[in-house]
């Protein structure tokens, strides 16, 4: 087997790689924040002693986390619009299932951290006169967040490697590019290594930038 | 002005709580006046700090009545067996908190803040106050107990008694009427016990109103002009400190004290 590399028709065309990474750094951005916003809210409703918020919030953590995030995106796209009045987009389809899983995943860190806290903080905070919405907010999130750090930065990660799973709705994102460039091409080998590359490009220093802010954070302790 | 001083400050009557089957506040009548500083000494596991927590409502009395300033906390109804149920809302709750403060045992700062952002925290969220005025008030309040010079210092970086001192101060920066102390020393190093013993003195030579749970019987003695001795859930034996501490009458006060007492020389 010799292969002889040549990465000419890759570059060719860099629009297509530009397009396909500016694809991906938007649903990336989208689902990130989406899906751990809604993450915090559902690790909220799985800490509440109400019922009515408890069981919604704990039947959306196991439905979402039992099921492939490819079939949700999927059903999504093609299963949804026959459900309802209007049109579902490629990206659409893909951002939902991906953030309402990460929702998921993170609600369930989220509800982790916070119980990880002393009943000493809460009762520290009470015995200012907080009620219990400010000592959550002031005194019990932020040093949770900060316990939850490392579990939040793999989530993070994990959103970044599931964009590429919008592709199946050709969503056009990195992967989906790759594809194209492949098949036009005929370069798969050349094609798919330089789509590696872009996302280990990316994925390196979010790394790295996260390590860094966890020891700025560690200073306080 | 004059019958508002012979008013306690707070009232007490029939004070019980339970978990779940066990009983350990068991019928507690109490007036702290103006100005009184109370010990309260009693064996392990006698409900001293259950007590005290329940006159902050972190727990909720199972029976009793706690009048604050003239004022019943809670809302009473008569429920269908005739019994009196209290019910509490959270703004009505954190009022009282306000008003009683409560030092810890295990200090119980916030890790995540400064010695100065731990004391401006209740000035902040819960009082609204403008962020430099409130910084302003935490620096005075971190000096009265001798920390001006620590509040930029995270609590990790204090010893035993300078964080008892800054929850001190983050107590007092509320401006409550009534203090609650929970062994405010029990957890420190034998010699930095002296050091929160002292903030405690100078608050009590200002003319503050607290309740001290405390194993330290020669502070009590100093410090309070009433002691209460709390065994089984109840007030055991109480009087002035020469009266329960020198003079006990009680054979269980005694023990007590003679256990307290045992390597003293
Ligand atoms: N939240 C709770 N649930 C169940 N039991 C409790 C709870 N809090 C306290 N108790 C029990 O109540 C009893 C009295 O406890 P409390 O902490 O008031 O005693 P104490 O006099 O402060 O003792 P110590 O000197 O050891 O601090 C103990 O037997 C304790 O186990
Ligand atoms: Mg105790």
């Amino acid at each position: 087997m010799n292969h002889n590399w040549n990465f000419d028709a890759v570059w060719a065309n860099p629009e297509a790689l530009l397009a396909g990474a500016a694809g991906t750094l938007r649903i990336f951005t989208i689902c990130l924040v989406l899906g751990l916003s809604l993450g915090l809210l559902v690790g909220l409703g799985r800490y509440s002693v109400r019922q009515w918020i408890y069981l919604p919030a704990s039947a959306f953590v196991e439905f979402f986390r039992n099921t492939p995030v490819l079939v949700q995106i999927l059903w999504f796209y093609f299963a949804l619009p026959m459900l309802v009045p209007f049109e579902i987009s490629p990206l659409m389809a893909a951002a939902l299932g991906i953030s309402l899983n990460s929702a998921a995943f993170s609600g369930e860190i989220f509800r982790g951290g916070i119980q990880s806290l002393e009943r000493s903080q809460w009762e520290g905070a009470q015995a200012l006169g907080m009620t219990d919405a400010q000592a959550m907010r002031r005194i019990i999130l932020p040093q949770a967040i900060k316990r939850m750090l490392p579990a939040l930065t793999n989530r993070a990660i994990e959103i970044f490697k599931m964009s590429t799973l919008a592709s199946a709705v050709a969503y056009v994102e990195l992967l989906q590019q790759g594809k194209l460039i492949a098949s036009i091409n005929y370069n798969p080998i050349e094609a798919y290594t330089v789509i590696a590359l872009i996302f280990f490009a990316f994925l390196y220093p979010l790394v790295q930038a996260t390590y860094v802010l966890e020891r700025k954070l560690r200073q306080g302790d | 002005m004059t019958s508002d001083t012979a008013l306690p400050l707070l009232r007490v009557t029939g004070l019980r709580k339970h978990f779940g089957r066990d009983e350990i506040i068991r019928g507690i009548d109490l007036d702290v006046a103006p100005g009184d500083r109370i010990a309260i000494l009693g064996a392990s596991g006698s409900g001293k700090s259950t007590l005290l927590r329940c006159l902050n409502f972190m727990e909720r009395p199972t029976a009793g009545r706690i009048v604050l300033g003239g004022k019943v906390i809670g809302t009473e109804r008569s429920g269908h067996d005739g019994k009196i149920e209290v019910s509490y809302s959270e703004s009505e709750l954190t009022r009282v908190r306000q008003r009683v403060g409560m030092v810890f045992q295990q200090f119980n700062l916030f890790p995540h803040m400064t010695a100065l952002g731990n004391v401006m925290e209740g000035l902040r969220t819960v009082k609204g106050m403008a962020r430099d005025a409130a910084a302003a008030k935490a620096q005075g309040q971190l000096a009265r107990v001798g920390l001006e010079d620590k509040a930029d210092v995270y609590p990790s970086r204090l010893s035993g008694g300078q964080k008892q001192r800054v929850a001190i101060a983050r107590a007092l920066a509320m401006e409550p009427e009534l203090l609650l102390f929970d062994e405010p020393t029990s957890a420190l190093d034998p010699e930095l016990v002296g050091e929160v013993l002292r903030t405690i003195r100078t608050l009590a030579e200002e003319g503050r109103t607290m309740l001290l749970v405390t194993h330290e019987v020669g502070f009590a003695y100093h410090f309070a002009n009433r002691v209460l001795f709390i065994a089984d859930g109840v007030i055991h034996e109480q009087g002035s400190p020469d009266e329960v501490l020198k003079h006990p009458q009680q054979a269980r006060t005694q023990a007590f004290l003679a256990r307290h007492n045992e390597f003293q020389f």
